[in-house]
């Protein structure tokens, strides 16, 4: 019987054998760059109806987080502030600017100003502001420097496995409590040992932290 | 389910001891309750009711396919966030709730709470601790009443139906004040000659003052009262005995020995949560030397009175008023007896009276609203004679305000007539539903026809409303100001929480308009009506009131004791000549009340106490009746009284008295909305005016159809040794440990846990629970959970966190001993659920809880598959979808919604210790020992439910599991559960065999 194939099929198959495990593992790798992509995670940017520059705000004129978001340490929500808030200033300055039109509008008309959200947990998963700040964790952790962005943008990627990677060793990005705001700040050289230090100072009860009932419920 | 009752006897007769069982089927072993028994959820999801071809399925099947590929593709939705616009008041803070002291009416009490607010949305409501008919305790009712909040069902807007019977067009507030105004314009001229009021109960002062004021300024006006639940017969009594229509209050703490003649008092009476706690707290045998309150009780049905009681005899109704005539004349009192009770009743009776009177002052003897007026004056005599009055019970003045409270069929009926009468011109109905709710004789809705003008006030456009000129929504509680009082007469004012959601309106208002005042907000009106009550000067005034609303309770307020004594003319009537005749008996439903609580999906997916029946009423008869007849559970009967015909489905009920059945009210409705129409049968069709609570001569004839009834008393059966652990107070005096009895030890395979913070864990005491449910719909409203409808139920698919499991025990199928269990998840430390789930969705937690985690489940239902105690429930439809956007409100923001196919059970109200820890944290402390209540916990009157830290020998619960009386569940299957419970001690008389 003679052969179906010419031999030099053969060299066909094989590359067909090589090419399909680079193929698969080629495909793997283009989804696995494109899910932690920043266009799947929502890293960049988002418009806002009112362009505002937490950079102008916080780093030129040195106004505290907790002006504007001020159930921080009291509550799971940060607080997004009131026009009011917004209107204690802007009525005083720039109250000509377009780019404040809105603002106005909103007061005059006691509408809200719709924000984008930029930071969107699941409704799964239940986040506190308060215990975080509170068991000296910083704002700049999870929200990145605020200061410096124009535009708010995610800083991080607010995977499962990002939270875990804090929530199985927290002693290597606690800072005391006095720091919480500081979003500048530096972790010293011996960060682990001083950590380790504060869990026990701010009694963090560390071996519930991986409890998917602590978030899930 | 058809089965034999003489075989029911003969398995009971063939039984050594105490046997506990669930129903009739499980005695006799039916093949659907081994179903029921053996299988997790018998009605698998793949199991649709409608027929499915292949072609179908594959469609179906190719379509699911690539939807579920689809959704995979979609990105989280993108969110706003819409913060104010002005600054937030201070004590706002978003995502911290905020609690207000307001107060749930039901017959016209109050019953103080404390509700939730989120955002200014009220979600929950708890008891309030300070408000003495609550003391932090809340029932089913109450608990439910968030729910009807967010009723889309609820009227709102003002409509004028002009009689039609039909819901009418859309008219505005404004339409209707005018031609009011026109109407009284006339009215003036005659002094009011023809203006009738009509209201339910009302104990509001500020509305009573109201209805003064109109009394006042149209002299020939009448305003009657009618609740089809009320307590005409109890006044009566007293006006036999004391010559005055006086109420009596009752002190539990101060009872030993108690007989309740057919008196529900834990769960019928006004502040009967209050009478829970007082005599829950004296069934607690901790004490040195154990000791124990005594509970005899008769009644023609059982209640959950009769089913706490120390000794309890179902009587016919005729032989409860003998029984009460037996105790008076061996207490003194002058009372002929020429009734005859069976042998060993009327034996026990001395034995009983001995009992009373060896308790001097420290016995109680308390007649039910049911009952005739001699039995409640009969009652007040041997209270009397024992010297009880003063100690166990005082009496007040009325607590309702008006002189139709105290005759409120009488009342109606007199209405009626003057409106066939054509006397009446102007009728206006400040809520209640009479047209629904007058009893058979009194043609209440044909009279409506009669009437010139007609206007009802009411959260829904139900039956009244359709035949009157006007219907005008009302608001509910938690949307006006208004006030009102508990049964001991203490003020509450109502706070609302939230702004009206349609165009409801209060009565105060509408009166308001009736007296042409300025004042027409609700919160002005009841402001100045305790302005001048208090007679403070507006500075003094201002801190008086937000110390009251603050305190949710009016200082001063409460009814001071009245002195009593035996009017001189009270003389007891001979008895009737008792005959064989059936009698029909009418009760208020432990769900829907009189009706007003039908188009509640929650209360009507409630398993009612013994018969576990939801989403229909039945006619209750006794085993012997059900023999005699050859009846079956589902059986449709028709029942014939004074010429008027029902049709209803019975439900053989262990402990019903033979001679009577018994009929719950308020189901039958028409127009109650999407959820309550033409679910079971309207027993006010049958309830004459004469004899509303137990009318004599009911004829019962089998249709030969039947009727398939909802039940759950058979699901989630757990087969085990010992679930109910039963002693009696000598026994225990003697053998503490008797709960233990048996039990080895059971080593474990898997390594042990290591817990270094708090170890959470539960104590239910089942000498306390009186099976009353508030537990689970208290659960319910906290955890968000879905109601699944009556085809849910009988496929098994009920949600329920928390259900309370019904048995009984004896082997005297006609008197059986009646025992609830509360079961929620057992949070075992060897759990079985948690090894089999092949996706990690359900773990153990550091602190013990055996975690539920929804967004992992996947739904391979494996781990209920292997729960002992069958607590955990699957989302087989996406039941928690709204009907209306309106529903979203209720959600609590807390707690995860379920979406289908997910697996969920008990959480230990994770939330509630979430929210404990997050506060302990920004205050730097440990969570303190009751700071974390469960919602069950919160909502039980009788304080059953005890959570806590167990590693802490200290706290509550510590010291509840250290007690003889704790064990835990299937002990034999080494789960050793974080909730254990406390068996259950009798104390009877050894007097008595």
């Amino acid at each position: 019987m003679s052969q179906i194939f010419h031999p030099a099929t053969n060299a066909f198959a094989k590359a067909t054998i090589f090419g399909a495990i680079f193929i698969i593992a080629g495909l793997a790798l283009v989804w696995g760059v494109f899910i932690r992509s920043s266009y799947v995670r929502g890293m960049e940017a988002r418009e806002q109806p009112v362009p505002f520059s937490h950079e102008h705000h916080v780093s030129g004129l040195g106004i505290d987080c907790r002006y504007c978001h001020s159930s921080v340490e009291t509550s799971a929500f940060a607080g997004m502030p009131a026009t009011h808030t917004c209107m204690t200033c802007h009525s005083q300055v720039w109250t000509e600017a377009p780019a404040l039109s809105l603002v106005r509008q909103s007061w005059q008309e006691g509408t809200p100003i719709a924000w984008n959200r930029v930071y969107d947990l699941p409704d799964f998963v239940y986040f506190n502001h308060a215990v975080h700040v509170s068991s000296g964790f910083g704002c700049d952790q999870c929200h990145g420097r605020v200061d410096e962005m124009p535009l708010t943008a995610k800083a991080v990627s607010l995977t499962m496995e990002w939270c875990l990677e804090c929530h199985r060793a927290p002693e290597r990005s606690i800072r005391p409590r006095s720091e919480v705001f500081n979003l500048a700040y530096r972790p010293p050289a011996d960060q682990e040992a001083r950590g380790r230090q504060l869990l026990q100072e701010y009694d963090v009860p560390v071996e519930i932290l991986t409890d998917c009932s602590l978030c899930h419920r | 389910m058809a089965f034999d009752i003489d075989d029911v006897r003969e398995k009971l007769s063939e039984i050594e001891g105490q046997p506990l069982w669930r129903s009739l089927e499980s005695l006799v072993e039916t093949p659907t309750f081994r179903a029921w028994v053996q299988q997790e959820f018998p009605q698998g999801a793949d199991e649709l009711q409608n027929p499915l071809t292949r072609r179908q399925f594959l469609k179906l099947a190719a379509a699911s396919l690539g939807l579920a590929g689809l959704t995979a593709c979609v990105g989280q939705p993108p969110e706003h966030i819409l913060p104010r616009v002005e600054e937030a008041p201070e004590e706002v803070v978003p995502g911290v709730p905020l609690f207000f002291a307001t107060a749930h009416l039901l017959g016209g009490y109050a019953e103080g709470l404390l509700a939730e607010s989120h955002e200014g949305r009220p979600t929950k409501v708890e008891g309030n601790p300070d408000h003495p008919a609550s003391l932090g305790a809340t029932d089913a009712f109450a608990q439910a009443s968030v729910l009807t909040l967010y009723d889309p069902d609820r009227s709102q807007t003002v409509t004028a139906p002009a009689r039609g019977g039909r819901p009418g067009p859309i008219r505005t507030w404004n339409d209707f004040l005018r031609t009011l105004e026109q109407t009284l314009g006339a009215q003036r001229a005659k002094s009011g000659a023809g203006l009738r009021l009509l209201t339910p109960t009302v104990t509001s002062p500020t509305l009573a003052a109201q209805l003064r004021q109109v009394l006042e300024m149209y002299p020939e006006a009448r305003w009657h009262q009618h609740e089809p639940v009320n307590w005409d017969n109890a006044y009566a009594g007293a006006r036999l005995a004391f010559g005055r229509p006086v109420q009596p209050v009752y002190d539990f703490s101060q009872a030993d020995v108690i007989l309740s003649l057919d008196a529900d008092f834990l769960s019928a009476f006004p502040g009967r949560l209050r009478y829970t706690r007082d005599f829950s707290a004296r069934r607690d045998p901790s004490g040195d030397p154990p000791s124990m309150n005594r509970l005899y009780a008769v009644s023609g049905t059982p209640t959950l009175t009769t089913a706490m009681a120390d000794h309890h005899w179902p009587l016919r109704p005729e032989h409860v008023g003998t029984f009460a005539r037996l105790v008076a004349q061996r207490l003194d009192v002058d009372v002929p007896v020429s009734g005859t009770l069976p042998g060993e009743i009327e034996q026990a009776v001395g034995a009983v009276v001995r009992d009373l009177q060896n308790n001097g002052g420290r016995s109680l003897v308390l007649a039910g609203m049911a009952q005739p007026p001699i039995v409640h004056a009969l009652a007040h005599a041997a209270n009397l004679a024992l010297g009880s009055v003063g100690q166990s019970v005082r009496f007040v003045e009325p607590v309702p305000a008006g002189e139709g409270a105290t005759g409120q069929t009488a009342s109606l009926r007199e209405l009626t007539e003057a409106m066939q009468d054509g006397d009446v011109d102007v009728l206006l109905i400040l809520g209640g539903n009479p047209a629904y709710m007058a009893p058979a004789g009194v043609d209440f809705a044909g009279a409506l026809a009669d009437v010139g003008f007609s206007a009802h006030l009411s959260l829904y456009e139900d039956e009244t409303s359709v035949l009157c000129d006007w219907h005008l929504p009302q608001t509910h509680t938690l949307e006006s100001w208004g006030d009102a009082r508990a049964y001991n007469g203490e003020a509450t004012i109502i706070q609302p929480l939230v702004e009206p959601l349609y165009a409801g309106r209060s009565a105060h208002h509408l009166l308001a308009a009736v007296l042409q005042s300025d004042a027409r907000a609700s919160y002005d009106i009841v402001r100045a009506h305790w302005q001048e009550q208090s007679g403070l000067q507006p500075t003094q005034f201002d801190r008086f009131w937000r110390h009251a609303l603050r305190d949710g309770l009016v200082p001063e307020t409460a009814r001071a004791p009245v002195d009593v004594t035996l009017s001189p003319e009270l003389a007891f009537p001979p008895e009737h000549e008792a005959d064989d005749a059936l009698v029909a008996l009418f009760r208020p439903d432990p769900g829907v009340w009189d009706g007003r609580f039908s188009n509640n999906a929650w209360l009507q997916e409630l398993p009612r106490p013994f018969t576990k029946l939801t989403w229909d009423n039945a006619a209750l008869v006794a085993p012997a009746l059900a023999e005699e007849m050859g009846l079956s559970n589902g059986d449709v009967v028709r029942l014939r009284l004074e010429g008027r015909e029902l049709s209803a489905p019975v439900w053989i009920l262990p402990g019903q008295a033979d001679g009577c059945l018994t009929l719950h009210l308020g189901y039958g409705r028409q127009r109650s909305g999407r959820v309550g129409d033409d679910v079971g049968f309207d027993a006010y069709r049958l309830r004459p005016a004469g004899a509303p609570w137990q009318a004599a001569g009911v004829q019962v004839e089998r249709t030969g159809t039947t009727h398939p009834l909802a039940s759950t008393q058979n699901h989630f059966a757990m087969e085990g040794r010992g679930l109910v652990r039963v002693g009696t107070l000598s026994t225990f005096r003697e053998e503490p440990g008797f709960a233990h009895e048996g039990e080895g030890d059971h080593p474990s395979l898997y390594p042990e846990w290591e817990y270094d913070g708090y170890a959470w864990g539960m104590s239910i005491d089942l000498n306390a629970c009186i099976g009353c449910n508030a537990c689970v719909v208290a659960c319910q409203a906290e955890n968000n959970i879905p109601v699944v409808g009556r085809e849910g139920v009988k496929d098994g698919r009920e949600m329920h966190w928390i259900r309370v499991d019904g048995y009984f025990q004896g082997t005297d199928l006609d008197a059986p001993r009646m025992l609830h269990q509360p079961v929620p998840c057992m949070h075992c430390e060897k759990a079985p659920c948690e090894p089999v789930c092949p996706v990690a969705a359900t773990t153990h937690s550091a602190e013990g809880l055996n975690e539920m985690t929804y967004n992992r489940c996947v739904g391979t239902r494996y781990c209920s598959n292997n729960c002992p105690y069958k607590v955990r429930r699957f989302n087989f439809f996406d039941y928690t979808q709204p009907d209306a956007p309106v529903q979203e409100l209720l959600f609590n923001p807390d707690v995860t919604v379920r979406s289908r196919g997910v697996m969920e059970k008990c959480t230990y109200c994770v939330q509630r210790i979430n929210a404990a820890r997050s506060r302990a944290v920004q205050e730097d402390r440990a969570i303190r020992d009751g700071e974390i209540q469960t919602a069950c916990q919160q909502a039980c009157p009788a304080a059953a439910i005890v959570f806590g830290d167990i590693s802490d020998p200290e706290t509550a619960v510590a010291r509840r599991r250290a007690q003889p009386r704790d064990y835990s569940l299937l002990a034999e299957t080494g789960t050793r559960p974080r909730t254990t419970y406390l068996a259950k001690l009798m104390n009877p008389n050894e007097e008595i065999a």
